[in-house]
């Protein structure tokens, strides 16, 4: 572990800074307290386009720093959260938004789980009722244990 | 001369899986006795030649032999040592002959411990194994071997991916990998019942320690990742519901369903329809699982570099084992016959229930993690399924199970009383949810509505889970001692309760991390410091660092709380030698009632650096939990009858 | 045994999809700006800092608009190919340098060849966001009143304009 001299630490702050980004400035987007919560949410829910697998807060590429200034931009101007999401929608389709919006294609989505646990538990209850009132009331292996019983006198 | 000998081992186990697959099926329906030990030894050979194909990867390795495209690919020779050896499971060939490997560890397992077994029953089960391990191995030697050479060879590997050059990639694959693979063995087990016909509830008593041992290594396997996750990207994040995450939590829920399962078919008799689907489902989902991390289907961040070709041959592996398996069930599904009765209102019910809500949770997580794929292919506009959805959806169907968790154990078999149930319970309920209210409160000045349901489900879930075996300590005669009696209780109802608990904690852990976290991005100058959540962090100085294959840059952050000094964080922004991507290494202070996770961000000049700073409360009650519940279903699965007879 | 079948049924079901899903290109953002008009805008021309030009001057006949950038390494591998367009094709090309620097940018032309009628110039890249561009380069092709026709992320090569944008050409033809 070496102590560090300037003439290093410039050279490494260089290395870094062109690994960052060799256009925008490394900058730190700075968002004002009252607007840090939304912010942040309406980052969590919007999709990185380059890293894909990565929200819009954890992104480290280009176009998430531009996109992260534009979402802060329109914060301050005033938009609604919707607004912004719109906004982002508008340009790269639903595809951006990591809460997949209730339309016609997606009732499906939104919907069928509640229809499964629906179907699920009403059926299983149904079955449940008719099978205890059934004539049947010992079941097929205790019936055949009774015939060998039985049969063994 | 090593990788060559490690291809031909490859090729023997191939050949000795054949004769595992074929013969033993063959003796156990024409009864030849020969033909069916031809099983144990095959399955003992397989796994012999599968190790030395694994040791000699390894090998390969170690001695940085980059004539193996492979190693190339994936090490380097400032690697440290212990990065190399986990570089053989680093990526898609390595870790495929890591699959096979703890495949046919489990095979070898299954002849071994099975002397009580009947011999056709074992025939038929280390036969479907060997099937299955025919499909991998020819997988792995015709579309991904990893003893491929190149030729030159390199002078220097490309390193392996610096996101895996932590302690978390020596222990999450395997892992996950023994959890994955295990379920094939109750897989076997109900697809042989399905075979010989013989679909009564013997071979569940034979089959529920292996699921029990399964589900063990799959719950420490799916906890390992959330918790390298959450070390190791940065973000404070410990679940992403990325698909490739989907696809192991949704075995995990069938494998939960099918332990509760069997426990039922082997003391009542009945479920057994259900009990053989579950043990089907849990291990389709696992290759389901093996299709969507390595056919490039999916977006995801664990996805290995992708090819149709492999996807295909998975893809014709998975219709062939899951086609046939579940043909077969409807084929013998008329012979299912019926267990005892029961009421609606009784033990069998509320387990029947248990089984149909973590199957339909785990059909919600199927549909979301499937359906921008549904969408494309049915042409429609392309959407995204992120974690806002599954939050929304999951959360509500979890209720329930939570609340069922606590009557379940403590409602009798046949037929129960709502009112007896509730006369026991509902004082542990209204502490419950006065707590979930009180709690909250208490502490932060602040709650949701959620977030006192969430903590008064776990805290029910708790309560009753202590109390099950409190209530059996409650009925001895006074004579006893309490630890006598304490004693007499059988492993298997410890091991029920603390799964639960575990069950509990992890909620909490949830709940409070999710509703009171907090965190700040901001500049900070060198001397400066930043206040959240009543702690002080100082900026105190950077320097720069070596370490063995990188070059970083440290930030030395001094922690305190209330003017107390109380520990001194240091993240990293590393630059790998070979990769020269920019990484970042959090710092982490590790409490059990919160963590400070200090991140280091871009420097805005020489003196001022961007840090993240997160205050994540309660956060390793995630994985006291989940270890909770692998102890658990230890303690199940090592239950006095299974030591001494058939394991 | 209706109940024993839905397993399998379902199965099947699943196996379908994943079959087809195998073909397909998961990270792909279609453009939810087909259809749509370009956005307006207001840049100054690559060449001529003095000079605007806005959506106005990109309509008026077939086109395509062009995103590139000087540090885009896949940008310079269909550079060729775009010459090519510009020359036998009869195709108007107009270029949007993408967070570039002015003086690389003009250079780079000259050093590799301009197929472009005009370049407009988007330092911050906030033109391209209204563009719906997500990574270098992009081709968009519009019709004569401004309207994109299609959009192209990747590399244009002489089998990418055949199949992709022919038809399409020809299709917007004959509406007209």
């Amino acid at each position: 572990m070496s102590v560090k001299t300037p003439s290093k630490l410039y050279l490494i702050l260089a290395f870094l800074s062109v690994f960052v980004s060799a256009h925008t400035h490394a900058q730190l987007i700075t968002v004002e307290p009252q607007y840090q919560q939304r912010y942040h949410a309406i980052l969590e829910e919007l999709r990185c386009l380059v890293c894909q697998n990565q929200t819009l807060a954890d992104s480290s590429s280009e176009l998430a720093t531009d996109l992260r200034v534009q979402v802060k931009t329109m914060l301050e101007d005033g938009a609604s959260d919707q607004e912004i999401l719109d906004f982002m929608s508008a340009r790269y389709g639903d595809f951006v938004l990591y809460n997949p919006p209730v339309k016609s294609h997606t009732l499906f989505l939104w919907l069928g789980p509640f229809i499964l646990l629906f179907i699920g538990v009403t059926a299983t209850l149904v079955v449940v009722n008719k099978r205890s009132k059934s004539e049947q009331s010992i079941s097929d292996e205790d019936q055949k244990r009774i015939k060998e019983l039985l049969d063994k006198k | 001369m090593i990788p060559e000998l490690g291809q031909f081992a490859l090729i023997v186990a191939l050949c000795l899986a054949i004769a595992q697959a074929v013969l033993p099926l063959w003796g156990a329906q024409t009864n030849n006795i020969n033909m069916m030990s031809v099983g144990r030894s095959a399955a003992s050979g397989q796994f012999l030649f599968l190790l030395v194909a694994f040791l000699c990867l390894t090998y390969s390795f170690i001695a940085n032999d980059f004539s193996v495209l492979y190693v190339t690919n994936n090490s380097n020779t400032l690697l440290p040592i212990y990065y190399r050896i986990s570089a053989v499971w680093g990526a898609h060939e390595g870790s495929l002959l890591l699959w096979v490997l703890c495949l046919a560890g489990w095979g070898f397992a299954v002849a071994v411990r099975s002397r009580s077994l009947p011999e056709d029953v074992l025939a038929r089960v280390l036969s479907i194994m060997g099937m299955i391990s025919i499909g991998f191995i020819l997988f792995t030697l015709l579309t991904s071997n990893p003893f491929e050479r190149m030729f030159p060879a390199a002078s220097e590997g490309r390193d392996l991916n610096p996101l895996l050059q932590d302690p978390g990639l020596v222990i999450h694959p395997p892992m996950l990998y023994m959890g994955y693979v295990g379920f094939s063995v109750a897989f076997a087990f109900a697809t042989a019942a399905l075979i010989s016909g013989k679909l009564d509830s013997a071979w569940v008593k034979w089959s529920r320690p292996w699921a029990n041992i399964a589900w063990v290594f799959l719950t420490i396997g799916i906890a390992l990742g959330s918790w390298w996750a959450y070390q190791e990207l940065g973000w404070g994040g410990w679940w992403f519901w990325d698909p490739v995450e989907n696809a192991s939590f949704m075995p995990w829920l069938v494998g939960t369903a099918l332990i509760h399962s069997l426990a039922v078919t082997e003391k009542r008799a009945t479920f057994k329809s259900w009990t053989v689907l579950l043990s089907i489902l849990a291990f389709s989902l696992c290759l389901l699982g093996t299709f969507l991390v390595r056919s490039g289907v999916l977006v995801s961040v664990h996805s290995f570099a992708s090819d149709p070709a492999r996807g295909i041959y998975i893809l014709t592996f998975l219709a062939v084992v899951v086609g046939g398996s579940l043909s077969l069930y409807a084929w013998r599904s008329v012979q299912f016959t019926s267990g005892g009765r029961f009421d609606v209102v009784s033990k069998e019910t509320m387990l029947l229930l248990n089984n149909v809500l973590l199957v339909v949770s785990m059909l919600t997580i199927l549909i979301g993690t499937l359906y921008p794929l549904f969408l494309d292919a049915l042409g429609l506009p392309k959407l995204s399924v992120g974690p806002p959805y599954f939050s929304a959806v999951f959360v509500p169907l979890m209720l329930p199970l939570v609340f069922l968790m606590g009557l379940g154990p403590l409602a009798k078999w046949r037929r129960v009383t709502l009112k007896a149930l509730f006369n026991q319970l509902k004082a542990y309920f209204l502490i419950a949810l006065a707590l979930g209210v009180i709690l909250p409160l208490a502490i932060y000045g602040d709650t949701t509505i959620m977030t006192a349901i969430g903590i008064a489900a776990a805290l029910w879930a708790i309560f009753t889970a202590a109390y099950a075996i409190m209530r059996l300590v409650a009925k001895r005669d006074q004579s006893t001692s309490l630890f006598k009696s304490l004693c007499k209780i059988p492993r298997a109802m410890y091991g029920m309760s603390v799964a639960h608990i575990g069950l509990g904690v992890f909620v909490l852990g949830v709940v409070f991390t999710s509703s009171f976290s907090d965190q700040k991005e901001i500049a900070v100058k060198i001397g400066d410091s930043v206040q959240l959540a009543g702690y002080s962090f100082l900026l105190d100085r950077v320097a720069s660092i070596k370490g063995p294959n990188y070059q970083a840059v440290r930030a030395y952050v001094d922690v305190s709380e209330d003017d107390q000094l109380l520990t001194e964080l240091t993240p990293e922004k590393r630059i790998y030698n070979v990769q020269r991507n920019p990484m970042t290494e959090a710092s982490i202070d590790a409490g059990l009632f919160r963590d400070l996770y200090v991140a280091l961000g871009e420097p805005v000049s020489d003196q001022e650096w961007g840090v993240r700073i997160y205050y994540r409360p309660f956060i390793q009650w995630i994985w006291i939990g989940t270890i909770l519940m692998a102890l658990g279903g230890i303690l199940g699965a090592t239950d006095k009858r299974y030591r001494l007879n058939v394991k | 045994m209706i109940r024993a079948l839905l397993p399998i049924a379902f199965f099947t079901i699943l196996a379908g999809f994943l079959y087809v899903g195998l073909y397909k290109d998961p990270s792909l953002v279609p453009s939810p700006l087909i259809g749509k008009p370009i956005p307006s805008f207001e840049l100054s021309v690559l060449k001529d800092a003095d000079s605007s030009v806005t959506e106005k001057d990109f309509k008026g006949q077939i086109a395509l608009i062009n995103v590139w950038a000087t540090w885009c390494v896949a940008c310079k591998q269909e550079h060729a190919a775009l010459v090519h367009l510009a020359e036998q094709k009869n195709i108007p090309i107009y270029g949007l340098n993408y967070k570039d620097d002015r003086d690389l940018a003009k250079q780079w032309l000259i050093d590799y060849g301009d197929p472009y009628v005009l370049s407009a110039y988007d330092p911050s890249g906030r033109v391209a966001i209204d563009f719906g561009v997500y990574g270098a380069p992009e081709t968009f092709l519009i019709d004569a009143e401004g309207v994109i026709r299609h959009k192209l992320v990747g590399i244009m090569t002489a089998d990418v304009w055949q199949q992709q944008f022919v038809p399409k050409i020809e299709h917007i033809q004959q509406d007209l």
